[in-house]
C-alpha cells in the first residue's frame, strides 16, 4: 500500500525555536487519521506545512507520489488537498452558496450537494457573517467537501458544535471514506476514538506515538504527556 | 574650487541634512516601533516646528539667542501636545488599525497644512540664527613643495551648522539613553508590538501611546526648529522631509532606532554628494525608486535583522 | 443579478442622460467632469473596494492615460479614439509592471510602495520635461480632439461622450463583480489566506485586478485629456491618488455606485469651498478623518447596511 501523503524528516524552526522536528508520517489512502497532542505540541504547524501555508525548514513532503515540499498552497489544492481552518474563516460578506461556490470552482451541482450534506441547504442565501458560530463551522466543512478533495485536512472541526451537530459530523465523515482520506486534528477524544482508524500523537513538536485508538489509549508515554502538560485537553 | 574641497563642502552640507534627518526620522521610527502605525502627517509636525519657531521669535522679539532658545523649548512642546491630542481624539478611536490610521493621518496632513496656509500664509519666512560665524576650513594637498596647507576660497561652514550637527547628536544620544535606561523607556519597549500583553502587565497603554505619538512629533518639531535658520519656514516644507524620513526609516529597517540613525547618515551624506552630480529631480527619483525596491525585495531594511 | 440591482443602475444611467437636456450650462459642465472622474474612482474601487488593495499611487495610472493620450496626440498626431486606446493601454501596462513588484508586499508596505512608485512616475514627468512638458503642461491639439467629425471641445458632445464612458464603466464594474472572477476578488479582500487554500492563485488574481483597475483609471485619464484638452503633471501627483481614495471612501468602498456618489459629493463640496477659501484641501482632510472615524462604510455602504443588504 502506498501512502497518499507522507513526510520524512519534516521540521520547522521559528527564530531558533524548534516547533516541529524530524517528523516521519504517512497517510494510507482512504483512512481516517487523527492528529492529537497537548496544546502547543506543534499540530497546527505540522498541517500548515502539509498544505503549504508554512515552508518547512527541513525534510520533504510527498503527495500522491510527487514531491510537493516547495509547491505553493494553491497548486497543492489543485492536486486534491483541502484544508478547513481552525479559526472560522468563511467569507463574511458573501452568502453561504457563494462561499461554497468559491470552493466548488464552477461545479454548481456540488454547491447544493455540499450544503445539503452539512444541513445548511435552507440557509444557502443567507450572508455567511450573519450565521451562528456553529453554522459557520459547518459552512467551513461544506467548503471543504465542495472542493472534492482526495485528502481533507480538518483542523478542530467540532470545536463549538452542539452535541447533535457533533453526531451528525461523525456520520458525515464516515460517509466520505474511502473516496476521501481524512486527516483530523481534534481535541474531542470521543470523536477521535470513534472515528479514527489510526492516531498520531505529537508532543514538543515530535512524534510521540502512532497506532490504533486502542494502542494509543493504553500507551503510557501518551498518558504521561497528557497528564504532564494539561490533561484536560484530552477530555473536553 | 578644486574637486577635493568641493566634495568636502558637499559632505559638510550633507552632514547637516543627516543630523536633521536623523532627528526627524527617529521620531517616525519611534512611533512605528512602539505603536506599529505609520504617521503620514509626520512631515507636517516638522513644518509646524519651523512655523512655531518663526511665530515665537516674531512675538518675543528679543535677541536672536533668546528667541531661538525660546523656540527650541516652545515648538516641540506645542507640536507634541497637538500630536498627543490627535492621538487621543483620532487614532485611539481607530484602534490603531494600520490602514485606517494611514488614511486618517493623510487627512491630518492636509488639515495641518491647509490651516497653516490659511493663518501663516504662503510665504517662506526666515528665522535669524542665534549665531552664525563663518568658519573657513583648511585643506591639505600634496604639491611640488611637499605637503601644503591652505584655506581654499569658498570652503567654509558656519558655527550654526556645526551646532545643528552637535545638537542632533546630543538629542539622539539622550533619546537612546532614555529608551535604554529609564522606566518610561522600558515601558515603551514593553508596549512594542504587543498591546494586549502590555495591558495585561498593567502598562497604561493609552497614555504611553499618546506620549509616544506626541514625542515623535516633538522630535520632528525640533528638527524643524533647527533647520529654519538655514532653510526658512514654508507651509509645504513637510512633503520632501516626509519622503526623506520614509526613505531613512525604510532603509534602516522599520522601527529600529540604530538602523534609522545609520541610514540617516548614509542618506544625508549621499544626498549632499549626489546633488553635486545630479539634478535634484533625478536624485529624488532614483532615491525613491531605490527605496521602493528595498521595501519590495528586502522589507526588513538594509541593516535590519530578520524580524519584520 | 437581481432585477432590482439592474433597475437601479440603469436608472442612474438614464437619469444622467436626461440631465443632459435640462441642466443649466454650469452644472452641465461640472457633471461631465464628475462623470469622467467617477470613472477614475470606479477603477480605483476595483482595486481598493473589491480586492482590498489599498493603493496610494493610482494617480500614476490616471496620469499614464492622460499622458499616453495627450502625448500621442501632441507628438504623433494620433486621432482621438486610437489615442484614447493608447492611453488606456499605457495604464494597463504600467499597472502590470507596478503590480509585479508591489504585490510582493501587502498592507502598509503596499500602501507605501505604491505611493513611492507613483512619486517616481511624477518625478519622471518633470525630469523628462522636454518630451512631457513637465510642470507647465500642454494643450491637446484639436486634431486629436475630434471624434467622428464631432469636436470634443463642444459642450454637448463632451457631456455625451463622458456619459457613454461612465455608463460603460459603471455597468461594466457591476457585471465584473457578478462574475465568478469578481466573487474571487471579494474573497481575496475578505480573507486572502482562505482563498489561497481554496486553490486560487491569489497573486495572479490580484495582479489581474490591479491591471483592470489601472486600465479603467487610465481610460478616465485619457478621456480627460481628450474632453478637456489639458494635460499637466499635477494630475499625476500624490493629491490625485488621495482624491481617488477619498471619493471611494466617501461614496462607499466595495459598492458599484459608491465611486460616483463620492465623486459627486466631493466635487460640489469643494466647489462650494473654493468660493470661501483657497485652502479647499482642508475639506478633503477633514472628510478623510471624519470618514475613517465615523463612517468607514461611506454613503452607499451605510445605505446598504441599513436598507439594502445585497446591494452590489
Amino acid at each position: 500500500m502506498t501512502a497518499i501523503l507522507s513526510t520524512s524528516g519534516l521540521g520547522k524552526r521559528f527564530d531558533g525555536l524548534r516547533a516541529n522536528h524530524d517528523i516521519d508520517f504517512a497517510l494510507a489512502p482512504g483512512e481516517i487519521h487523527a492528529l492529537i497532542g497537548p496544546n502547543g505540541a506543534g499540530k497546527t504547524t505540522f498541517v500548515s506545512m502539509l498544505i503549504g501555508r508554512l515552508a518547512p525548514s527541513e525534510g520533504t513532503i510527498r503527495f500522491d507520489g510527487r514531491d510537493v515540499t516547495r509547491m505553493p498552497a494553491h497548486r497543492r489544492v489543485a492536486l486534491g488537498m483541502a484544508y478547513t481552518f481552525q479559526i472560522t474563516s468563511v467569507f463574511g460578506r458573501l452568502s453561504c452558496a457563494e462561499n461554497v461556490a468559491l470552493a466548488a470552482r464552477g461545479r454548481d451541482a456540488d454547491v447544493q450537494r455540499a450544503l445539503e450534506r452539512v444541513g445548511l441547504a435552507e440557509r444557502a442565501a443567507e450572508i455567511a457573517g450573519d450565521l451562528s458560530y456553529g453554522h459557520q463551522r459547518l459552512l467551513e466543512i461544506a467548503m471543504g467537501l465542495a472542493q472534492r478533495p482526495r485528502l481533507l485536512i480538518l483542523d478542530e472541526p467540532t470545536q463549538g458544535l452542539a452535541e447533535s451537530e457533533v453526531a451528525a459530523f461523525k456520520q458525515l465523515i464516515r460517509a466520505l471514506v474511502p473516496d476521501t482520506t481524512i486527516l483530523l486534528i481534534e481535541h474531542n477524544m470521543s470523536v477521535v476514538m470513534e472515528l479514527a482508524d489510526r492516531i498520531t500523537v505529537l508532543n514538543f513538536g515530535e512524534v510521540l506515538a502512532q497506532g490504533t485508538p486502542a494502542q494509543i489509549h493504553d500507551n503510557p508515554a501518551v498518558q504521561a504527556a497528557y497528564l504532564g502538560t494539561g490533561g484536560q485537553d484530552a477530555e473536553d | 574650487m578644486d574637486f577635493g574641497p568641493y566634495l568636502m563642502l558637499a559632505m559638510l552640507e550633507g552632514a547637516v541634512l543627516a543630523a536633521v534627518l536623523a532627528l526627524m526620522a527617529s521620531g517616525l521610527s519611534l512611533v512605528f516601533g512602539v505603536m506599529r502605525v505609520v504617521n503620514v502627517a509626520h512631515g507636517e509636525f516638522y513644518m509646524l516646528g519651523a512655523v512655531v519657531a518663526w511665530a515665537v521669535t516674531t512675538l518675543l522679539g528679543a535677541g536672536p539667542v533668546l528667541n531661538f532658545v525660546a523656540a527650541l523649548i516652545v515648538a516641540p512642546l506645542v507640536v507634541g501636545a497637538m500630536a498627543a491630542a490627535a492621538d487621543m481624539v483620532i487614532l485611539k478611536r481607530l484602534n490603531y488599525d494600520p490602514e485606517r490610521t494611514i488614511v486618517a493621518t493623510i487627512g491630518l496632513l492636509y488639515i495641518l497644512q491647509q490651516l497653516t496656509l490659511m493663518t501663516y500664509g504662503a510665504d517662506a519666512r526666515p528665522v535669524v540664527a542665534p549665531f552664525n560665524e563663518r568658519i573657513a576650513l583648511p585643506w591639505v594637498e600634496w604639491g611640488d613643495k611637499g605637503l601644503s596647507f591652505y584655506f581654499p576660497w569658498g570652503l567654509s561652514t558656519t558655527s550654526y551648522k556645526l551646532f545643528v550637527i552637535a545638537a542632533a547628536v546630543v538629542l539622539i544620544a539622550a533619546l537612546k539613553l532614555f529608551m535604554a535606561k529609564t522606566r518610561a523607556g522600558l515601558i515603551m519597549r514593553a508596549t512594542q508590538g504587543d498591546r494586549e500583553m502590555a495591558t495585561a502587565f498593567g502598562v497604561p497603554v493609552e497614555r504611553v501611546y499618546a506620549l509616544v505619538f506626541g514625542g515623535g512629533a516633538a522630535l520632528a518639531a525640533l528638527a524643524g526648529v533647527l533647520i529654519v535658520p538655514i532653510q526658512q519656514a514654508h507651509y509645504l516644507m513637510g512633503g520632501d522631509a516626509l519622503l526623506l524620513s520614509f526613505i531613512v526609516v525604510i532603509i534602516g529597517g522599520l522601527g529600529s532606532l540604530s538602523g534609522t540613525i545609520v541610514a540617516a547618515i548614509l542618506i544625508g551624506l549621499s544626498d549632499g554628494i549626489i546633488s553635486v552630480f545630479f539634478t535634484p529631480t533625478l536624485a529624488k527619483m532614483i532615491a525613491t525608486l531605490a527605496v521602493a525596491l528595498v521595501l519590495v525585495f528586502r522589507p526588513q531594511g538594509l541593516f535590519g535583522g530578520t524580524s519584520r | 443579478m437581481s432585477r432590482r440591482d439592474l433597475t437601479l443602475h440603469l436608472g442612474l444611467v438614464a437619469v444622467l442622460f436626461l440631465l443632459h437636456f435640462i441642466l443649466p450650462a454650469y452644472h452641465h459642465g461640472v457633471l461631465a467632469r464628475i462623470m469622467v472622474m467617477a470613472v477614475y474612482a470606479i477603477g480605483y474601487n476595483i482595486a481598493f473596494g473589491y480586492t482590498g488593495l489599498l493603493s496610494l499611487g493610482h494617480a500614476m495610472f490616471f496620469g499614464a492615460g492622460l499622458y499616453g493620450m495627450g502625448l500621442a496626440g501632441l507628438h504623433y498626431g494620433v486621432p482621438a479614439f486610437p489615442a484614447f486606446l493608447i492611453g488606456t493601454a499605457c495604464g494597463a501596462a504600467l499597472a502590470f509592471v507596478v503590480g509585479l513588484l508591489a504585490l510582493r508586499t501587502e498592507g502598509v508596505s503596499f500602501m507605501i510602495v505604491t505611493l513611492m512608485f507613483s512619486q517616481v512616475a511624477y518625478l519622471a514627468l518633470l525630469y523628462f520635461g522636454a518630451f512631457t512638458h513637465g510642470d507647465d503642461g500642454f494643450v491637446v491639439p484639436d486634431a486629436s480632439r475630434t471624434l467622428m467629425g464631432l469636436s470634443l471641445s463642444d459642450e454637448g458632445t463632451r457631456y455625451l461622450v463622458a456619459w457613454v464612458l461612465f455608463s460603460g464603466a459603471l455597468l461594466g464594474s457591476l457585471w465584473l463583480i457578478r462574475q465568478p472572477f469578481g466573487r474571487v476578488l471579494i474573497a481575496l479582500r475578505e480573507n486572502e489566506e482562505r482563498a489561497r487554500l481554496l486553490g486560487y492563485d491569489t497573486k495572479r488574481r490580484k495582479l489581474a485586478a490591479l491591471v483592470i483597475s489601472g486600465a479603467v483609471s487610465a481610460a478616465s485619464g485619457a478621456a480627460y485629456a481628450a474632453l478637456f484638452g489639458y494635460v499637466g503633471a499635477t494630475f499625476a501627483g500624490v493629491q490625485y491618488s488621495i482624491f481617488a481614495l477619498l471619493w471611494v471612501l466617501l461614496g462607499g468602498a466595495g459598492t458599484v455606485l459608491g465611486p460616483f456618489v463620492g465623486t459627486l459629493f466631493m466635487f460640489y463640496l469643494i466647489d462650494l469651498a473654493t468660493g470661501l477659501t483657497d485652502a479647499y484641501m482642508l475639506i478633503a482632510g477633514v472628510a478623510l478623518v471624519g470618514l475613517t472615524l465615523f463612517a468607514p462604510q461611506g454613503i452607499v455602504g451605510e445605505l446598504r447596511r441599513r436598507f439594502w443588504k445585497d446591494l452590489p
